[in-house]
């Protein structure tokens, strides 16, 4: 009997899910890729008042007007050198649409619904609540977003 | 997947208002004197029309009392029943109950029949009492086997078709298959008198035909295939008791026994075959036969009522939403090309630049012809003051007539619906408080019946609607007085005639003593005002004692564009609604006292108003040292008062396209919404009104809160 | 066998029920407005089988339809079904006088209207 491998135990399930991967403040993180709508250089936003420190502004894309988010910011990083994040990811969820500002897209995975993984237990910091499950690839940690947690609540954003 | 019968109810629901419309229309015409038939018909047809698609949803409430309201205009249709002043009362009564109908048909709500009632009853006194609803079914003879087992039963037709049957259309040939679909059919055909070839007579049938049925079904099925013709022929169907296939029954002079009691095939009244339709009571009929329109029996000119003469598309609103979006988008591309073929530096007259701007000119036609696919006329709003007008004027006893002008001013469809509000409430305040008394009118020599009229027109670019009554006018030192009562005013402070008026306007007055059940509780101008300038329009009273009041609003004419004056603050270059700005200031270190700790006001010609300084309010910088030669806007506030507002500089007025926030971020205080200017650059609209509201007027070094940097 | 059917009525609803009705039946269908269209969409066809046509229609209603209609030659016996929110007598004897085929009271079961239209038109 020989040992069925590996890849054909993958094929048989055949779910895969493919995430586009991004570095933020050196920490790797992705997104579904079917929830990206292009990716593009940044651009200067247009700031808005009373609005929380992850919102960048609004920046004109074709006409519309599109908020950008400081991912880093967002996910309660230390505030780097903003000259260095130029790279927008445009995502859409629902029927909303954001900008996220991220420091460099990393690549395009194809990653076995297996080989996703629940993040671990709670932490101190209120980091958690934006990661939905995990991979690795390579060795390295790759950190799935939940696009619903991480987009501001509709609403009013006066902080 | 689409439900089509979902659809074609949805389309229904449209139709009725249309109907309801044109029933109006007609109603009105009627009441101004009109007589001619099809005046009549319009009416009548639209009653009708709405009752048989009612009754193809299953609607019995609309259909119940669209049948009634159908008989009496059939009566006035048949010249039975004319159309004086009470009788059009109580059918533009009925109309209401229809609107009423339809609409909590088509929202699926309560509906209360108690009011019914009356009309009803009125109906009633009008036309008589309504006989047991006819059976809307199909029109059956009596069903006497229903109890046959479902067994085999053979029946034998003998079948004689007149001429007339062929006349009218039908065919043997076709009832036979239909008979042929329910049992085993044997047909054979006789011929006792038929003529030599030359005596023939093509259009008369001599032939009869024998037909031997066998089927489970029972005789009243077998009867309904002739349903058609049983007046064209001579039917007999027997059921035979056994299965006779052979004999062939004797020709009936007389229709045989056991057949069950339907009228008797005797030949036809009328022996001609070609049918004449005898001239019938009322209009409707009395045609010759010619494709054209015969002059009818009453002597009336018929109204020519365009038939689908306007060609018309329906269209999903979602797809004209679009396509205003993209049309937009194409006016910021454009202005954004203009302004770097500028800072390209060609020459004004090359023809790069020309081109441009014959460019620029097309998009702006193809921009307002967009927007006005949205426009509708003002009518339907116009027709619904008019109810509102009957109802109030019924409610609270006065006399009043509701003078309508331009009603088919087209507005944008979002401006008609936001109206309707503001709208009624001005109406009813008009007829409540607006109109005197019947007897003090009488005594004052004005005519009994109040007048309350409604304009639309177009003015410069924009829409003017005025709402105006002939009553006593603004009790200006009433008014002046509640204002003072109530804290809203100094007492002392002077007021000129039109800032009295304009009290009014402010939240929580009403000087009704007791508040009359009909404008409500204190929902006041203050409302209306509010929702005006919410659609980016202005209102504005005038009055004259004893004469009456107008007030007039102002709109623009689509919802997409904005007039605004682009300014820049703190670095940020922002939009200020144009029609929020009263004027602007440069001001002087005399124009300027502190006031608290914080704030500063501005004098203006006497008068104080507050400084916002708008780079702090935004959050963008701290409150500047001084603001003396600072640019500085004065804005009006919802209740009149002002505010001056400083910006660094003014750099341009101009139409921008708005841009919503609110779908694709949220809510911003003090902002309205967004546009993107000829350098692509986004630039936020102010909203005047909630910047004040929510501003905290710190225009000294006190660091305000916005300002901790974390 | 697929029957072409015109269909007159003023009523944008009834003439989507119909066309709903007649092209679930596999029929070829043609609608109009009122009379006045009926005869300008029937001269443009090629030999309808089957006319629908209601009684209330602007510019020329039912009754004067089909006289018009059976005024014309080739049209002296086309099958015409009138539709009727009543099935009073006297209506169908109007009806029948103006030269009506047969009828069909609204609201009209779909089924039944096929049926009558097979049994006039085949």
């Amino acid at each position: 009997m020989t040992e069925m491998p590996k890849q054909f135990d993958k094929q048989q399930d055949g779910a895969e899910i493919e995430l586009l991967s991004f570095l933020v403040g050196e920490q790797d993180y992705s997104v579904d890729i079917m929830s990206v709508r292009e990716i593009r250089g940044g651009a200067t936003a247009t700031s808005l008042p009373h609005s929380p420190q992850y919102i960048c502004g609004v920046i004109n894309l074709r006409g519309t007007v599109l908020p950008i988010m400081d991912l880093a910011k967002r996910l309660g990083m230390a505030a780097d050198t903003e000259e260095d994040r130029n790279v927008i990811i445009v995502v859409a969820v629902g029927d909303r649409t954001v900008g996220l500002l991220v420091d460099a897209v990393s690549d395009i995975l194809a990653i076995p619904e297996e080989d996703i993984q629940p993040p671990p237990e709670i932490r101190a910091d209120g980091e958690q609540s934006f990661i939905s499950s995990l991979t690795i690839v390579d060795g390295r940690m790759i950190r799935i977003l939940d696009l619903k947690a991480v987009l501001p609540p509709p609403g009013e954003e006066s902080s | 997947m689409s439900d089509p019968m979902a659809e074609i109810r949805a389309s229904f629901f449209i139709e009725c208002e249309e109907l309801l419309e044109a029933l109006q229309d007609g109603l009105q015409a009627l009441s101004d004197g009109a007589t001619d038939s099809e005046t009549v018909n319009i009416v009548f047809r639209a009653v009708h029309s709405i009752k048989g698609g009612a009754g193809a949803f299953g609607l019995d409430d609309l259909v119940a009392f669209a049948h009634r309201f159908e008989t009496a205009l059939d009566e006035v249709r048949s010249g039975n029943l004319q159309t004086d002043a009470s009788v059009l009362k109580l059918f533009f009564q009925c109309a209401d109950m229809l609107t009423d109908l339809v609409h909590s048909s088509r929202d699926g709500s309560e509906h209360d029949k108690t009011r019914e009632a009356p009309i009803l009853a009125d109906l009633e006194k009008l036309v008589g009492a309504e006989d047991e609803q006819e059976d809307v079914a199909d029109f059956q003879p009596m069903a006497l086997s229903l109890d046959l087992p479902p067994d085999q039963n053979t029946f034998s037709i003998v079948f004689e078709p007149d001429a007339e049957l062929f006349a009218s259309g039908n065919e043997p040939l076709f009832i036979f298959r239909a008979l042929q679909d329910i049992g085993t059919l044997e047909v054979t055909c006789t011929h006792p008198d038929l003529p030599d070839l030359d005596a023939l007579i093509a259009d008369q049938c001599k032939l009869i035909w024998h037909l031997t049925l066998t089927t489970t079904e029972p005789e009243s099925t077998v009867r309904e295939a002739f349903d058609f013709v049983e007046d064209l022929c001579k039917l007999t169907i027997s059921q035979d008791a056994v299965s006779d296939t052979g004999a062939l029954p004797d020709l009936p002079a007389a229709p045989p026994a056991p057949v069950a009691s339907i009228p008797s095939p005797a030949p036809s009244s009328e022996p001609e075959p070609c049918p004449e339709p005898a001239p019938a009571p009322g209009p409707v009929a009395a045609e010759a036969a010619k494709p054209e329109n015969a002059p009818t029996a009453k002597p009336a000119t018929t109204a020519t009522t365009p038939v689908g003469a306007r060609a018309t598309v329906r269209v999903d609103l979602e797809r004209v939403d679009r396509l205003i979006n993209l049309v937009g988008e194409i006016v910021i591309n454009q202005a954004m090309l203009t302004q770097s073929v500028e800072e390209a530096g060609l020459p004004p007259n090359s023809s790069v630049r020309t081109g441009l701007e014959e460019f620029l000119q097309l998009t702006r036609d193809i921009q307002e012809s967009v927007m006005m696919i949205r426009a509708q006329p003002v009518k339907s709003l116009f027709q619904r003051m008019a109810r509102i007008v009957r109802e109030a004027s019924a409610d609270i006893g006065k006399e009043v007539h509701l003078q309508t002008d331009g009603e088919n001013t087209e507005v944008d469809k979002t401006v008609i619906e936001r109206l309707a509000d503001p709208l009624t409430h001005m109406i009813r305040n008009a007829v409540d408080h607006g109109l005197e008394n019947t007897d003090e009118r009488v005594a004052a020599g004005k005519p009994a019946e109040g007048v309350v009229s409604l304009t639309a027109m177009h003015r410069s670019g924009r829409v003017v609607i005025e709402v105006a009554d002939d009553g006593g006018g603004i009790d200006r030192k009433k008014v002046h007085q509640i204002a003072v009562e109530k804290g809203l005013v100094p007492a002392d402070l002077p007021l000129s005639d039109g800032e009295i008026d304009n009290l009014l306007f402010l939240p929580g007055f009403s000087t009704a003593r007791e508040i009359s059940n009909l404008s409500g509780r204190g929902v006041g101008m203050d409302v209306v005002r509010s929702a005006i300038l919410a659609l980016g329009g202005r209102i504005s009273i005038t009055s004259e004692r004893a004469k009456g009041t107008t007030f007039s609003i102002s709109l623009p004419l689509t919802l997409a564009v904005l007039d605004g004056m682009v300014v820049s603050v703190a670095n940020e270059t922002l939009v200020v609604p144009l029609n929020s700005i009263l004027e602007t200031l440069a001001l002087t270190e005399e124009d300027i006292r502190g006031f608290g700790p914080s704030s500063h006001v501005v004098n203006i010609r006497d008068t104080f108003v507050p400084l916002l300084d708008l780079g702090a309010e935004l959050g963008y910088r701290r409150p500047l040292e001084t603001y003396v030669g600072s640019v500085v806007l004065l804005v009006s506030q919802e209740d009149g008062s002002r505010a001056a507002v400083v910006v660094d500089a003014i750099e341009d007025q101009r139409q921008v396209v708005i841009k919503g926030l609110q779908d694709s971020y949220g809510r911003v205080p003090g902002i309205a919404a967004a546009t993107i200017l000829g350098d692509g650059q986004i630039a936020l609209i102010l909203d005047p009104v909630d910047l004040i509201t929510q501003s905290n007027g710190h225009t000294r070094a006190a660091p305000s809160p916005a300002f901790q940097t974390g | 066998m697929s029957l072409r059917v015109l269909a007159v009525d003023d009523s944008r609803t009834m003439r989507d029920m119909l066309r709903l009705a007649l092209i679930d039946a596999g029929m070829e269908t043609h609608l109009a407005e009122d009379g006045v269209h009926g005869l300008e969409v029937l001269d443009g066809l090629d030999r309808p089988d089957a006319i629908i046509t209601d009684i209330n229609m602007p510019r020329m209603d039912g009754f004067g339809f089909i006289n018009a209609v059976r005024a014309r030659e080739e049209h002296r016996a086309t099958p015409i079904l009138v539709l009727t929110t009543e099935s009073a007598a006297e209506m169908k004897a109007r009806a029948r006088q103006a030269g009506a085929t047969g009828w069909i009271v609204k609201p009209f079961d779909p089924l039944k209207l096929v049926k009558a239209l097979r049994m006039v038109a085949g």
